[in-house]
């Protein structure tokens, strides 16, 4: 059987999946999700007719294709795949903002790096990489300075980790579900193979110097940003990051290199680094007191809630989507964890009454976006859809209703609680509140 | 030929220079030495580089301002964005909301919710104004600094800000904050 898609896929390719005509290669291995047992012998029959222009010769197949490039882009008729981007404070500070990762139209784990999402504070900085440097300063036995000349000569290594905001799920924080795609609600996630020199070896070449404990790193944008880290952090799996999935770290990613810190929230892997100095304590900077704290009912907030929550979110079937007939469908989706792997990724149809595990694709990285996939049969009927991940630690995503409860409404932060996928009877998709 | 023999250097056996640990996915090897080409900075780019304040104050620079010439650079160089007397809109609003965050309708301001002055004059000298930041003297950041503690009742209309008053100040939510950093 041919794996052609449809004439419909082809039309809404740019923001539905293709979808797969045949069953899963691998059905063996895999238990179905069913919404009830009435479903058994309806698997779809309905294969696609032979397409007639498919009897001609395309006309791309008559003519000589375009020369080579010297740098690639996608396919023009995935055009639409595109970051939405959204500014706070667009007529005085259009560069303060964030874009989202469109992850209802991607596959895998890693993200193209001109889908990476975006989070600046005033803009992205034109730097020239020789006139950019590195100053390691405070509680050091020896101030250094690195070009990125210096830098690129040191041991790298390369891993693949996802960066998140902590603002990102925010849209589900308020009172009523908003209709937007599971990039427009969770698109401020993205997983890059990142390479880069181990923050431990320029801070050993430094000298920690009695009495440190944290670290204040600063950016070279127009709003100088800076963050407080734990020195442990820095020492443990912290990175000057130079490379992003095999090239240079992009301009919106903090080119030429960005601090990265392996699963905490992503403000804290301060782009365009300049600077870090060593500190006995916390500097209390803008984005770690009056943002990125977490307010709870008594007036209290949570501050340095560095790590970021168990995490996972179904990316097809998802609002955009139609299931245009019923039959087997595959049920896709990422999960990722600040604290480690991710170990398990269940899957319910009925709204977390009843649960199955799904597959995970391996391999499985700490820190970084884990595949779950699942085939499922759809009747026809109205069914709700949540994804639930448990990591290596033991730690489980909880629902809406158990994470928004310690926190004040609105609480728009660290959200990483079950997203909820509506399936209508008509094939469309919406998301609820469950 | 014999060029390769001369310039060659020695192989040095990875174990020697790195980390490694096993993992479910293989050996993950972290080096743990370097070449060591960090250069000493100038006492020159240190002072220039130096900016960030923590609640101690330590570091903040030489210079003063008052309410009265930190409401000029504020009618100047902020009221466009964070509105007259710091109401907010089209930015945050910098005034108000004081005992309101414990009230289920928090309105978040510097004066309610900030619990260190040194951040604001940290944050204003670094990043304000958006469309020229880095422009203001240390004069005008402890000025403004001085009038939006003043608009917010935090600072008497008498008060001048300077590296020994501003870390002086006590912010009404000083200890509204829970240290998560050790969970």
């Amino acid at each position: 059987m041919s794996k052609k898609p449809s004439p419909q896929a082809i039309a809404a390719a740019s923001e539905t999946r293709v979808l797969p005509t045949d069953a899963p290669r691998d059905t063996r291995r895999r238990r179905f999700l069913t919404q009830s047992a009435s479903v058994a012998g309806t698997l779809a029959t309905a294969g696609v007719a032979a397409n007639a222009a498919a009897q001609e010769v395309p006309a791309w197949m008559k003519t000589p294709g375009t020369p080579m490039r010297a740098y690639g882009t996608p396919s023009s008729h995935e055009k639409a795949v595109q970051r939405p981007s959204a500014s706070g404070y667009a007529t005085v500070s259009p560069g303060t903002g964030s874009s989202r990762t469109p992850h209802q139209s991607l596959e895998g784990t890693i993200t193209p790096s001109g889908l990476h999402f975006e989070r600046h504070h005033n803009g992205v900085p034109d730097i020239d990489p020789a006139k950019h440097e590195l100053l390691i300063h405070g509680l050091v036995n020896r101030p250094l300075v690195f070009n990125l000349a210096a830098l690129s000569r040191y041991p790298m290594v390369s891993r693949n980790h996802f960066v998140e905001c902590a603002g990102n799920s925010s849209p589900n924080a308020g009172p009523k579900p908003p209709q937007i795609t599971a990039g427009g609600i969770h698109g401020l996630a993205s997983t890059s193979e990142w390479t880069g020199v181990p923050l431990s070896l320029l801070l050993n070449e430094a000298g920690i110097a009695p009495g440190a404990q944290w670290i204040v790193a600063e950016g070279a944008d127009a709003a100088a940003m800076t963050r407080s880290v734990p020195l442990t952090k820095c020492m443990d799996d912290a990175m000057i990051a130079l490379y992003q999935n095999g090239e240079r770290v992009r301009p919106e990613q903090g080119y030429p290199m960005r601090l990265l810190l392996p699963g905490w929230e992503g403000n804290m892997n301060v782009k365009w680094l300049r600077r870090i100095k060593v500190t006995d304590g916390p500097t209390h900077t803008k984005d770690e007191t009056s943002k990125y704290t977490d307010l709870q009912p008594d007036g209290k907030a949570r501050q340095f809630t560095f790590e970021l929550g168990v995490k996972s979110v179904i990316t097809f079937p998802s609002f955009g989507h139609k299931l245009d007939r019923r039959g087997l469908y595959e049920i896709t989706g990422i999960a990722w964890s600040g604290a480690g792997r991710i170990a398990k990724v269940e899957i319910s149809a009925d709204g977390g009454k009843s649960w199955q595990d799904a597959p995970l694709q391996g391999p499985i990285y700490a820190k970084s976006f884990t595949r779950f996939r699942l085939p499922w049969e759809w009747n026809g009927a109205a069914a709700v859809l949540q994804s639930r991940a448990t990591d290596e630690k033991g730690n489980v995503q909880p629902t809406r209703a158990a994470f928004t409860s310690q926190y004040v409404a609105g609480m728009n932060y660290h959200n990483h609680y079950i997203q909820t996928w509506g399936v209508n009877a008509d094939g469309s998709i919406s998301n609820v509140y469950a | 030929m014999f060029m390769h023999k001369k310039i060659a250097g020695s192989l040095i056996a990875a174990a020697l220079v790195a980390a490694c640990a096993s993992t479910p996915e293989g050996t993950v090897t972290t080096p743990s030495r370097g070449p060591s080409l960090g250069a000493t900075p100038s006492a020159a780019m240190l002072a220039a580089m130096d900016t960030s304040i923590p609640p101690s104050g330590a570091g903040l620079p030489a210079g003063s301002g008052t309410v009265a010439q930190g409401a000029k650079v504020y009618d100047a160089k902020c009221q466009t964005c964070h509105g007259p007397k710091g109401a907010g809109k089209p930015a945050d609003p910098l005034v108000g909301g004081i005992g309101s965050i414990a009230s289920g309708k928090p309105m978040r301001t510097v004066g309610s919710y900030w619990p260190y002055a040194t951040t604001f004059f940290d944050y204003v000298r670094r990043a304000m104004p958006t469309n020229a930041p880095q422009t203001l003297s240390n004069d005008e950041v402890y000025a403004v600094t001085a009038y939006v503690l003043n608009l917010n009742g935090i600072v008497p209309e008498s008060a001048v800000m300077n590296a020994q008053t501003l870390p002086q100040v006590k912010m009404p939510n000083r200890d509204g904050f829970i240290d998560y950093s050790r969970n």
